[in-house]
C-alpha cells in the first residue's frame, strides 16, 4: 500500500544521503521524495512517498527513527492529511491545440506561466493523482516536457509535526 | 590557550579515559601521531594492518566495559578499516574510529589518498561525522563516545581532515552532550512488563532465549536470577554465550544452525518465549514461518525498536534496556508471587531431558586423528573454563562455541553477524590488553589465521602472551562441509595447498611454536603452553586435526528448528518426528 511519510530531520550535511542510503540499502521503495528547510533553519522537513506491506512500512519507520539525525517520523496515512504536488508541464500550443490546452488548464485549475508562439508552460498543483489525471486527459503527443516536485504532505486540523 | 586540532583530539581522548588507541600512521594523521608522541596518558598500539586495529579495539571493548578506539590514516588506511567497522556494527560493539582525511580545501578533488570515508562507512556505522571546523572537534568526539556507548551500541567514525588537526583553537571538553534527535530508551513500559509476567506465569512450556544484548547490556545477573527464580530452561545465541552460565543444568546450550538438539527443539515447541536482547537471526530461527507454525506467545525485549517485529511478529514487544526491564519483571513477579505451574514445568523438563539424553554433541573419539572437539574440551579443562576465548570463523568457531561452556559474559569474543575471518588474533591482542591477568586463547583455523597472521608481530611488540589454538584441518572446513552436504563433495577451492610451517612462522616472529599431530599429545602440549614457564609467551599451537570432521547438529537452509541434520549416533536412533499434539497430552 502507498504511504506518505513526513520526516523532521536535522538540517545537516549528509542527513539526506543517510535517509536515501537507508532506502536503497534495505531495498525499500521511494516513489517520491521532497525536502527543504523549515521555518526553523536547523531543521529540514522531508516527505517520502513509498509503498510496501504494513510490516515493511513499520520497519521503514523504525529504521528512519534510528538514524541519529532524524528527529521525528510520522506516517501521514494514519490519519487525515493533505497532500500536494506541483507539476510544470510544457505543451505544444499551436493551431487547435492552443485553445484546447488553455481549456484543459482551466478545468484542472492550472495556470499558464510561460507562453511562446508554439508552447504553453502550465503550472499545476494537486494530489499526485490529479497531476496524473491531467497527463492522461491531454493528448500525449502535445507534451514536450514535464517536471514534478513529488508530493509534500501535512496532517489535517490540529495534528502537527514539530519538536 | 590555543592548541592544535591534533592536541584537542588527543586531550578529548584523555578526557574520555581512553587507555589504548589501536592504530597505524600515515600522512593525514601525522599531526595526531605527533600529539600522541608528546603525551603519556594513553598508550598507542601499533598494529600491522588497519583491519587488525579495528578488531583489536573492538575486542578490547567487548572484553571490558569501555569504548574501543582505533586510529587510521586517510585513503587506504581508512578502507582497510572498513571490514573491522562492519564487523563491530553487525555485533553492536561500541567503538570510535578516527580516520584522517585530506585537508578540507582538497576534499572532492580526488586528492592523494582521498576517499569519502563518511560515504563508504555510512551503511555500517551507528553514526559518522566529518569534522570541518576545529571548533566542533571536541564536541564531536564527545558525541561520538556518547552515541557509540548508549542505546544499541555501535561503531562511530570521526573523519578528521588534516588541516583541522593543524589549526589552533581553545580546548573545552563538554561535560555532557544531549542530542535532541537521539534519546535512547532505558525503562520498559510497565504495562508491557505486566503482560510479560502474566504470560510467563501462565506458560506451560516457557523458554528464555538470551542474546548478545544481555552481554552488551551487562544483564547477566538479571538473566540468571530470572531463570533460577522461575526454574525454566534457557538458551543463548552465539552472541549471548556466557550471559547465562554454560555449565548450569537449566542451560540447554546454544541454539540455532549449530545449536544443540534440546535447545532447538525447545525453541520450536515452547509455548511462551522470552527473547532477551536477541534478534531472531536467520542463523537462529531459520525460516520464520516454520518457527511460527508451532503456536507460541513471544515477548521480545530489545533496546532497538527496529529489532522487534523485523523477522518475527511478537505478542509483547518491550523496548528498553534488558537490565532494567528484567529487573522490573523479576520484581513484579516476585511481588505478585507469579510463577509457572510446577506440574506443567515438570512435564516440560521431562521432555527436555529426553531430548538432552540423545547427547547431540557426542562425537566419535579417535586414537588416530585429533578430534577438534577434543582439543576444545581439553582447553576448557586446562584453563578451568576461565580463559577469554576469541575465535575466527568456520568450523573451529562452532566447536569453540559448543565445547567450551562459557561461565560469564564477555568471555567469548567472536564475529557472529558479519562472520569475519581474521578477527581472532587481533581480537585476542585487544582482549589481553584489556585483561592483562587473564588467560586469552584464540581458537582459529589454518585458513582464518592467515587473514591477519601479521599480527603475531604486534603481539610480540606489546607482549601479549595469547595462546593461538589452530585447529588445522587443511581445509576451509566450513566451506568443505557445505560442499560435502550440498555440492556432491566437489571441494571447489576449499583445500589449501602450500600451507606454511606455522611453527616456523611463530618462531620467526619470536614466539613459541608447537605442532601436535597425535591425539595422545594434545593434553601434554596444552598443559605446556599454559604452564608457568610459558606464561609470558605467545604460543602458536598447530593441531593437525581430523580433516573430515563436520559440525553437528546442523540446520540446513530452508529447514526448521526441529529438522536438524543430526550426528551419526543420533541418526542411528531414528528418532520419530516430535508430534506436538500427541505428546503434550500427557506431558503437561
Ligand atoms: C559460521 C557461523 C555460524 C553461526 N551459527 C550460529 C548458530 O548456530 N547459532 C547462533 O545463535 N548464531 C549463529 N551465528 C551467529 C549469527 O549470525 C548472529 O550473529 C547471532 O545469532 C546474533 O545473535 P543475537 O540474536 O544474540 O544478536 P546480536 O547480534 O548480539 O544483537 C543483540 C540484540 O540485542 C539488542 N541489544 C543490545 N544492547 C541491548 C540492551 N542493553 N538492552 C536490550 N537490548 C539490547 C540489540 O538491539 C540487538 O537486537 C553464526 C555465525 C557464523 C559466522
Ligand atoms: C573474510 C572472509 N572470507 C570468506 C569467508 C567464508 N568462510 C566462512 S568459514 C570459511 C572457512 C574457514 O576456514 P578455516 O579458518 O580453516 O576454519 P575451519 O572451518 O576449517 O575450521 C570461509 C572461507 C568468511 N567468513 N570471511
Ligand atoms: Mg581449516
Amino acid at each position: 500500500m502507498r504511504h506518505i511519510l513526513s520526516i523532521l530531520l536535522e538540517n545537516e550535511a549528509g542527513a539526506l544521503s543517510r535517509v536515501v542510503g537507508l532506502f536503497s540499502a534495505r531495498a525499500y521503495n521511494i516513489d517520491s521524495l521532497t525536502v527543504s528547510t523549515t521555518e526553523d533553519p536547523t531543521l529540514s522537513r522531508m516527505t517520502i512517498v513509498t509503498h510496501g506491506s504494513d510490516e515493511v512500512i513499520e520497519q521503514i519507520t523504525k529504521q528512519l527513527n534510528k538514524l541519529i539525525e532524524v528527529v521525528k517520523v510520522i506516517d501521514l496515512n494514519e490519519s487525515d492529511h493533505i497532500e500536494r504536488e506541483m507539476m510544470l508541464i510544457k505543451v505544444r500550443a499551436t493551431g487547435k491545440d492552443r485553445e484546447e490546452m488553455k481549456r484543459m488548464a482551466d478545468i484542472f485549475r492550472g495556470r499558464i506561466i510561460d507562453v511562446t508562439e508554439k508552447t504553453y508552460t502550465i503550472e499545476l498543483t494537486g494530489t499526485s493523482d490529479k497531476l496524473g489525471a491531467f497527463i492522461e486527459a491531454i493528448d500525449r503527443s502535445v507534451i514536450l516536457e514535464t517536471v514534478r516536485t513529488g508530493a509534500s504532505g501535512i496532517g489535517r486540523g490540529e495534528r502537527i509535526l514539530k519538536i | 590557550m590555543q592548541i592544535s586540532g591534533a592536541e584537542i583530539l588527543v586531550r578529548s581522548l584523555q578526557e574520555e579515559g581512553v587507555e589504548f588507541v589501536f592504530g597505524y600512521p600515515g600522512g593525514a594523521v601525522l599531526e595526531i601521531y605527533d600529539a600522541i608522541f608528546r603525551q603519556q596518558e594513553f598508550k598507542h598500539v601499533l598494529v600491522r594492518h588497519e583491519q587488525a586495529a579495528v578488531h583489536a579495539a573492538d575486542a578490547y571493548s567487548r572484553s571490558c566495559d569501555k569504548v574501543g578506539v582505533a586510529l587510521v590514516t586517510s585513503g587506504p588506511g581508512a578502507t582497510n578499516a572498513v571490514t573491522g567497522i562492519a564487523t563491530a556494527y553487525m555485533d553492536s560493539v561500541p567503538m570510535v574510529v578516527i580516520s584522517g582525511q585530506v585537508s578540507t580545501p582538497a576534499i572532492g578533488l580526488d586528492a592523494f589518498q582521498e576517499v569519502d570515508m563518511v560515504g563508504i562507512t555510512r551503511p555500517c556505522v551507528k553514526h559518522n561525522f566529518l569534522v570541518k571546523d576545529i571548533n566542533e572537534l571536541a564536541t564531536t568526539i564527545k558525541k561520538a563516545f556518547y552515541i557509540a556507548a548508549t542505546g544499541r551500541p555501535g561503531p562511530v567514525v570521526v573523519d578528521v581532515p588534516k588541516d583541522v588537526t593543524q589549526q589552533l583553537a581553545e580546548f573545552h571538553y563538554p561535560e555532557s552532550v544531549s542530542i535532541r534527535s537521539y534519546v535512547p530508551v532505558t525503562r520498559g513500559h510497565p504495562g508491557q512488563i505486566k503482560k510479560a509476567a502474566s504470560l510467563l506465569a501462565e506458560a506451560k512450556r516457557p523458554y528464555i532465549y538470551v542474546g548478545g544484548g544481555a552481554v552488551q547490556g551487562g544483564a547477566s545477573a538479571e538473566v540468571t536470577e530470572l531463570v533460577k527464580m522461575l526454574g525454566v530452561p534457557c538458551t543463548n545465541t552465539l552472541m549471548g554465550l556466557g550471559a547465562y552460565p554454560g555449565d548450569d543444568r537449566q542451560f540447554l546450550g546454544m541454539l540455532g544452525m549449530h545449536g544443540t538438539y534440546e535447545a532447538n527443539m525447545a525453541m520450536q515447541y515452547c509455548d511462551v518465549l522470552i527473547a532477551v536482547g536477541a534478534r531472531f537471526d536467520d542463523r537462529v530461527i531459520s525460516v520464520p514461518s516454520h518457527f511460527l507454525a508451532q503456536p507460541k506467545k513471544i515477548v521480545h525485549i530489545d533496546i532497538d525498536p527496529s529489532s522487534i517485529a523485523k523477522r518475527v511478529k511478537v505478542d509483547v514487544p518491550i523496548v528498553g534496556d534488558v537490565k532494567h526491564v528484567l529487573r522490573d519483571l523479576i520484581d513484579l513477579m516476585k511481588q505478585n508471587g507469579q510463577r509457572p505451574d510446577a506440574a506443567n514445568l515438570a512435564g516440560w523438563w521431562k521432555q527436555i531431558e529426553q531430548w538432552r539424553s540423545y547427547n547431540s554433541l557426542l562425537y566419535t573419539p579417535s586414537t588416530e586423528f585429533i578430534k577438534p572437539q577434543s582439543v576444545v574440551q581439553k582447553l576448557y579443562e586446562i584453563t578451568g573454563g576461565d580463559a577469554i576465548i576469541t575465535s575466527d570463523v568456520g568450523q573451529h568457531q562452532m566447536w569453540a562455541a559448543q565445547y567450551y561452556p562459557f561461565k560469564r559474559p564477555k568471555q567469548w569474543l567472536n564475529s557472529g553477524g558479519l562472520g569475519t575471518m581474521g578477527f581472532g588474533l587481533p581480537a585476542a591482542i585487544g582482549a589481553q590488553l584489556a585483561n592483562p591477568n587473564a588467560q586469552v586463547a584464540c581458537i582459529t583455523g589454518e585458513g582464518s589465521i592467515q587473514m591477519n597472521i601479521q599480527e603475531l608481530s604486534t603481539a610480540k611488540q606489546y607482549h601479549t602472551p595469547v595462546k593461538v589454538i589452530a585447529l588445522n584441518n587443511r581445509y576451509l572446513g566450513m566451506v568443505r562441509q557445505w560442499q560435502e552436504f550440498f555440492y556432491g563433495t566437489r571441494y571447489a577451492e576449499s583445500y589449501m595447498d602450500a600451507l606454511p610451517d606455522f611453527v616456523g612462522i611463530a618462531e620467526a616472529y619470536g614466539h613459541v611454536g608447537m605442532k601436535i599431530e597425535n591425539p595422545a599429545d594434545v593434553e601434554g602440549a596444552l598443559r605446556e603452553a599454559f604452564s608457568p614457564a610459558l606464561k609470558e609467551r605467545l604460543v602458536f599451537m598447530d593441531f593437525r586435526t581430523d580433516q573430515s570432521e563436520n559440525v553437528f547438529p546442523m540446520i540446513q537452509n530452508g529447514k526448521g528448528l526441529d529438522q536438524m541434520d543430526l550426528p551419526p549416533h543420533m541418526r542411528e536412533l531414528q528418532i520419530a518426528p516430535f508430534e506436538n499434539n500427541r505428546d503434550y497430552g500427557n506431558m503437561c
